[in-house]
């Protein structure tokens, strides 16, 4: 059972880690600001679409909600180039999965916000003459954006935690990073102690961040 | 093309039973865990709190697969020799687990405090209390987002396939493997996910309706 720590090959190896953090964090903000674009336009288009436009992004949001995000990866980036004349780099193939992953999420988000809107409110900007695209904009939006605020910053960050599968596609993000460590070094326990440590700090600041919003936004209510 | 899949049928088939084998141990096992640890944060000693509290929010807060590997080739490294398999079920279970104390904890937190004093004012022990009172009202808040979060039980079962477990996700790399037919396989795979997923998200939802009356 006698098992000594001994972190000195995780720092000698610290780069990896570091480097795979910074990775992670790219990935996720590349493809959180892509799905959240994703997001919003399908959930505007779907509260005010008729019933077809409504089943298809239905489909699409569901569909990517209950299939398994590693079984996604593989189908973009090993499946799709044998029917679709396109190639990408492991990277770019991680980003254009976890933007349409994050998208499928991100579209229930704001249209549930969007319907929590309260309906006086629409009713006000239409009595004060705001064209529907005002209403939209200045009216609807803002008000949806604050509803949504706090189940917005869960949603980033569990998308943030997901970058972590694009270590099945070897890129050398933070989990890649520590399987590196294990594999080269075998300091299995110390590599995951610090990784588990590395992915609550970042979480735990981004979520310190994302409340730090939430209660600026509050405030103007 | 076609031929190939139909042969490959029933190999795909017992990887979808071990799929689901997981899924169920993991789903049984963090239910037990989870509300035994729920009562432990909701009515425990301060201590037994805080550590239930930590353990939620450090699973929580890591991805499932670091967790997964970090089981998996952790446990050997301090000498613990599971069978890959059981790492894989320990590692989802905690996982879930974590998710199951949330949901209790939510569950039971939505009951009024007074249902609880009503019921220790007509004298009832505190195990009268639970079982009369607050578990019967609770379970119905807990019973739609459990059996959503199934789901994701289900979904990461299909990252045990990175530990050489032929589970559904494994089966499907190794038939592509043969075949190199990767698209018709990794679709045929996403729609047998979707189906199960599918089905329990629906009976999630139904189940939330059917008990919304009780929401006021």
């Amino acid at each position: 059972m006698g098992y000594a720590l001994n972190f000195n090959l995780i720092w000698r190896h610290f780069d990896k880690l570091w480097g795979g953090l910074l990775l992670s964090l790219e990935l996720a903000v590349i493809s959180i600001a892509i799905g959240t674009v994703i997001g919003l336009v399908l959930a505007v288009w779907y509260v005010s679409a008729g019933r077809i436009v409504r089943t298809i992004i239905a489909a699409y949001v569901e569909f990517i909600r209950n299939v398994p995000l590693i079984l996604l990866v593989y189908l973009v980036f090993y499946g799709l180039p044998t029917v679709v004349d396109i190639a990408y780099s492991a990277p770019t193939s991680f980003v254009v999965t976890l933007s349409l992953y994050s998208g499928a999420y991100l579209v229930e988000v704001f249209r549930s916000g969007l319907e929590a809107v309260p309906r006086g409110q629409l009713d006000a900007g239409k009595a004060i003459g705001l064209t529907p695209w005002q209403r939209l904009l200045n009216v609807r939006l803002p008000t949806m954006l604050r509803i949504t605020l706090p189940a917005l910053s869960n949603t980033f960050i569990s998308l943030f935690k997901d970058t972590s599968v694009a270590s099945v596609i070897s890129v050398p993000e933070l989990t890649y990073g520590a399987q590196w460590i294990n594999f080269n070094t075998f300091r299995i326990v110390e590599v995951y102690l610090v990784v588990t440590a590395m992915y609550l700090v970042t979480g735990y600041i981004l979520l310190f961040a994302l409340r730090l919003v939430e209660r600026r936004f509050r405030a103007a209510r | 093309m076609l031929t190939q899949i139909a042969y490959a049928l029933p190999f795909l088939a017992q990887g979808f039973a071990l799929t689901l084998w997981v899924s169920l141990l993991v789903v049984v096992f963090s239910l037990i865990a989870g509300v035994i640890m729920g009562v432990g944060l909701v009515y425990g000693p301060v201590p037994l709190q805080w550590a239930v509290r930590i353990f939620s929010d450090t699973i929580r807060g890591i991805p499932i697969l670091v967790l997964i590997f970090f089981v998996y080739y952790g446990l050997p490294a301090v000498g613990l020799h599971l069978p890959s398999f059981w790492a894989a079920v320990l590692a989802l279970t905690l996982f879930k687990t974590a998710q199951v104390v949330e949901y209790f904890r939510g569950a039971v937190g939505s009951i009024p405090k007074g249902q609880s004093e009503a019921a220790m004012a007509i004298g009832l022990t505190f195990r009268q209390r639970l079982a009369y009172v607050i578990f019967p009202q609770a379970f119905r808040r807990f019973l739609p987002p459990w059996i959503n979060g199934v789901t994701d039980a289900v979904k990461g079962s299909a990252l045990v396939s990175l530990l050489g477990i032929t589970d559904l996700m494994q089966a499907i790399n190794q038939v592509i493997g043969r075949t190199y037919e990767a698209m018709p396989l990794y679709i045929l795979g996403a729609l047998i996910y979707f189906a199960v997923n599918y089905a329990l998200s629906l009976a999630s939802r139904r189940l939330e309706r059917r008990f919304s009356f009780i929401r006021e």
